[in-house]
């Protein structure tokens, strides 16, 4: 077993784990964050990426003790303190990118790291950046446009109902 | 009805979802959130074989580890019921269906790669695993059974020894049809014959299952968390046919579900187990599936081997269809697995057209695989595939067009009553045709073809109708035909003292919307804000016995519960108000919150007539209860039938045989539309399911071995961003059913339903438009297939 530190969401935490305990564990169970979700058990899915040192992860790919010391962001980080949406998240919601909303956590802070490399990716930018991203309800349809949107581009310009 | 945007509120408004905002913030409530005080966990040793005789389970080592608080084995669930088969299918002869026993944990042998053999509940789910691995599993192996045609031959290996054979029913439908039908065909002036396959698929829903078991010896009361779109089903299943718990000691709670898909239709072991488990432990017991183990352990889908016919005369009339289909049920009956290639499929192989003759054949095998059940659309998926497969086919032999071979048998008069059983309520199909052949630019497609030849790719144009039966279902038919519930919904409106609602519903949301769209309903009916109105769902111990959401039936039937029972609060408001008013309830209309003496310009306020029902100081107790509370529930008259037309555009690189959607359009008449947004987001999702049928997603066995080969994201092909287009989906075509009191038909199959025969006939008429005179390919059209289909044109 091994103490871990690390700052999440801008707040220290801290827990014991075992050396096979994974950042995506640690932070469901330990934190109790369950906003970060577990869908599958090959790295594909991508429901539990989140950021670590301001790197996008797939947090079932990481060992808890890796990320000790680390600055961590999580899906329930992303909102002002008051819960008002970030740009992202309304813009998932006006677009409806958003059915089941299992996957929606990781696509959220995908989008966020993918606009923080590339201010204004393209429609075909936005779907290459997706492949480890799984949707199951959405067909991607809206999710690309409130990705688009959320770029601050106009989603007009995709031709998409 | 109005296009998108042009209402604010209400029914017909692109309401946003107010569900989103949990979900974008982490604060969701998934089964796997929930983690109960002093909760063990459970792992499941499932079997790494297909098919062997399990002569021992020795967990005495696994039970000295650490943290190990029991292990259970078959053993351990003799005494109590299988896991139960919800409809009970008759064959031709007359005869029930074969239905072996489905165990709680294995029991004498293994039938499938992925049946649970031995639970070990401990202190945490590393030590569970740990445990697991130290269980010695005698299995002698035998032959597995995999293919079901090798399944149907005489002195097949049984995967069941106490039944007769591998076939679980042979049914013929409509039976009496069959000799008219042979005769038709024996005065057809074409034939066309087409052997096709409808591929073995995996939902997927993105969360995998969870359950929690909790018992409090207290009050006896057992309560299970499970990722279930119809806890109310769970609970009668499990309680009253595998543990025998009456209802009222027991309480099913499916909180937030992330995706069902109808693989969270059926009660599984694990929900069985956590439950029986958390009472002989006397510990919450919580499992937690892996995507390895849903794949090997949730229902399968689909999975129907098919021969179809079509007789034409020659005018290019259709005068008759025959079919013979095997269709795999895996190595047990899951919940409504005997209705799905029989009553959900036979029933719809009239199509949209008006065929005369029609025999379904169907043999039902079982095989040594994960059972397979209804995946969204469940039969009629693999209904309009064939139809559809089989109308383009024949249109190709003939020279005909294939939209005027269509349109020109189309039925055009309603009621339609098919010859497979069904009366079609209303419909349209050739307006939603002719808004298919704009949304689709059809006019602009040679142009587009040319330019594809110029790039060296070969475009093709694919088209399909679809129909379905939703809204399932009126109970004394279904009855009838082998269910073995009611398909009813219920509904309870609770109005509070200060005018605020919550609707407490059967159905289930996992992804629909129903939070959104249900108030707009009743806000609607009311006249009030929508943010007065909250829905309750997915909860025994909240909701009235609801039957839970699946065959695109939540709105169909459980909103119509709701409507009724909305009608029901506002006469009795109206009778309060008439009180307060000094007038004759007759007299009392609503009208924006407000209920008003007709011809008057005497009102009351919805939020006084409210209160008053609460604190009944001037209240007619004499003539009316206090309070403000209506539960309805409602048993549709029919089924409904969604309708449409689909077309999809593909490139195909002739080097490579990779095929690309360059366009996918639809043309929907849902009747009735409440929230064009999420309807339109439905058919985004069902069309992306449908095209990963077409081209990428195939649940694939070792013939030999019985392994699973498509067990985990690394080898089965989920559909990505980029394997995807933008999709033109319209549903302005709008026929409202004609027996539901919001003239609603379902949304949520369509697009799985609709989208793989288009897919299909476009890569054909690609490959045509190359010069290949290819017929058909199988599902999925893999770059292998194709390439290897041109290549050997």
């Amino acid at each position: 077993m091994a103490q871990v530190t690390m700052t999440v969401n801008g707040k220290a935490a801290s827990g014991t784990v075992e050396g096979r305990t994974l950042l995506s564990s640690f932070l469901r169970e330990t934190l109790d964050l369950t906003g970060t979700h577990v869908g599958c058990d090959t790295s594909q899915c991508g429901a539990c990426v989140v950021h670590v040192d301001g790197v996008a992860v797939k947090s079932c790919t990481m060992l808890a003790a890796e990320a000790d010391g680390a600055d961590v962001a999580t899906i329930e980080g992303q909102a002002a303190p008051d819960g008002t949406l970030n740009t992202i998240q309304q813009a998932f919601q006006d677009h409806h990118g958003l059915q089941c909303g299992f996957c929606t956590p990781g696509m959220v802070m995908t989008t966020a790291a993918l606009l923080k490399d590339n201010p204004k990716p393209s429609e075909q930018e936005i779907r290459v950046h997706l492949e480890g991203n799984i949707c199951r309800c959405t067909g991607y349809h809206n999710i690309i446009k409130a990705i688009y949107a959320a770029s601050g581009q106009d989603v007009a310009a995709l031709g998409a109902d | 009805m109005p296009k998108d945007g042009d209402i604010k509120s209400g029914i017909g408004a692109s309401s946003k979802r107010r569900e989103d905002v949990r979900f974008l913030t982490g604060n969701g409530n998934y089964t796997d959130d929930i983690n109960i005080r002093g909760q063990a966990y459970v792992f499941f040793l499932r079997s790494d074989v297909a098919h062997g005789t399990l002569n021992s389970v020795d967990t005495s080592a696994a039970s000295a580890m650490p943290g190990v608080v029991q292990i259970f084995t078959g053993a351990d669930f003799e005494a109590v019921g299988g896991i139960p088969c919800g409809w009970e299918v008759t064959d031709k002869h007359g005869q029930p269906m074969q239905e072996p026993k489905h165990p709680v944990l294995a029991h004498g042998k293994v039938r499938h790669v992925g049946e649970p053999i031995a639970a070990v509940v401990a202190d945490s789910l590393e030590q569970a695993r740990d445990a697991a691995e130290a269980i010695e599993v005698d299995i002698s192996e035998l032959p597995a059974v995999i293919n079901m045609k090798d399944a149907f031959k005489e002195g097949a290996t049984k995967v069941h020894d106490d039944l007769t054979s591998n076939l679980c029913y042979d049914w013929g439908f409509v039976e009496e049809n069959k000799g008219a039908v042979e005769e038709a065909f024996k005065n057809a002036h074409h034939v066309t014959t087409l052997d096709l396959v409808n591929n073995r698929l995996v939902a997927n829903p993105m969360e995998p299952r969870v359950a929690i078991g909790d018992y409090a010896r207290s009050d006896e009361q057992h309560t299970l968390y499970t990722t279930s779109q119809n806890p109310h089903v769970i609970r009668l299943l499990m309680g009253a046919f595998v543990l025998g718990i009456p209802e009222h000691k027991l309480r099913v709670v499916a909180p937030d579900v992330g995706g069902g898909f109808g693989t969270k239709i059926f009660h599984y072991q694990e929900e069985a187990f956590c439950t029986f488990a958390a009472k002989a432990c006397n510990r919450p017991v919580k499992w937690t599936s892996s995507r390895s183990e849903a794949f090997m352990s949730d229902a399968h889908g689909r999975d129907h081997v098919t021969t179809i016919q079509l007789a034409l005369d020659k005018d290019n009339n259709f005068t008759a269809l025959r079919t013979d289909t095997l269709a795999n049920m895996g190595a047990y009956l899951s919940t409504f697995a005997s209705s799905v290639p029989t009553w959900l499929h036979g029933t719809l192989m009239a199509g949209n057209y008006k065929t005369p003759l029609i025999y379904v054949n169907v043999k039902a095998m079982f095989t040594n695989t994960v059972p397979v059940d209804a995946y969204r659309g469940a039969g009629r998926p693999e209904a309009t595939y064939q139809i559809e497969r089989v109308i383009d086919m024949a249109a190709r032999e003939l020279g005909a067009d294939p939209v005027a071979l269509r349109r020109q048998n189309y039925v055009t008069e309603f009621p339609y009553a098919t010859p497979v059983a069904v009366e079609y309520d209303t419909g349209d199909y050739h307006s939603t045709m002719d808004k298919l052949e704009e949304i689709g630019d059809f006019s602009g497609f040679e142009a587009r073809r040319k330019e594809s030849e110029a790039k060296g790719k070969w475009r093709g144009l694919g088209i399909n109708n679809y129909i379905e039966a939703c809204g399932i279902a009126p109970s004394n038919l279904v009855g009838q035909l082998g269910a073995r519930a009611g398909l009813y919904d219920a509904a309870t409106v609770r109005v509070n003292a200060t005018g605020s609602i919550s609707v407490m519903v059967g159905a289930h949301s996992h992804g629909q919307g129903h939070e959104t769209a249900f108030p707009q309903v009743v806000a609607d009916m009311i006249g009030i804000d929508e943010s007065q109105i909250d829905i309750v769902h997915g909860d025994t111990s909240k909701i009235p016995f609801g039957m839970g959401t699946y065959g695109s039936r939540s709105l169909a039937v459980c909103g119509s519960a709701m409507v009724r029972a909305t009608e029901k609060i506002i006469a009795k408001a109206k009778k309060i108000a008439a009180h307060l008013l000094e007038a004759s309830d007759t007299d009392i209309e609503l009208k924006d919150g407000m209920f008003s003496v007709a011809g008057t310009d005497k009102s009351v306020a919805w939020g006084d007539v409210t209160l008053a029902a609460y604190v009944p100081h001037n209240y007619p107790l004499e003539d009316i209860e206090p309070g403000l509370e209506e539960t309805a529930f409602y048993d549709p008259s029919n089924f409904t039938y969604p309708a449409g037309a689909y077309a999809c555009e593909v490139e195909v690189d002739p080097d490579t045989g990779k095929v690309t959607i360059e366009r996918f359009a639809a043309a929907d008449d849902f009747g009735n539309v409440i929230n064009p947004m999420i309807v339109s987001g439905q058919v985004h999702g069902g069309i992306a399911q449908g095209v990963g049928q077409a081209l990428l997603e195939g649940c694939s066995y070792d013939q030999e071995s019985g392994q699973l080969l498509t067990g985990s994201y690394m080898d089965y092909a989920m559909p990505r961003a980029d394997d995807l287009p933008f999709y033109s989906v319209d549903h302005s075509c709008q026929t409202p059913c004609t027996h539901n009191p919001l003239g609603v038909k379902g949304c949520g199959e369509a697009g799985a339903i609709g989208s793989p025969p288009s897919v299909v006939n476009a890569v054909i008429d690609a490959l045509h438009s190359g010069g290949k005179k290819v017929a058909h390919i199988d599902m999925p059209l893999t770059p292998d297939r194709v390439w290897n289909a041109i290549n050997n044109a």
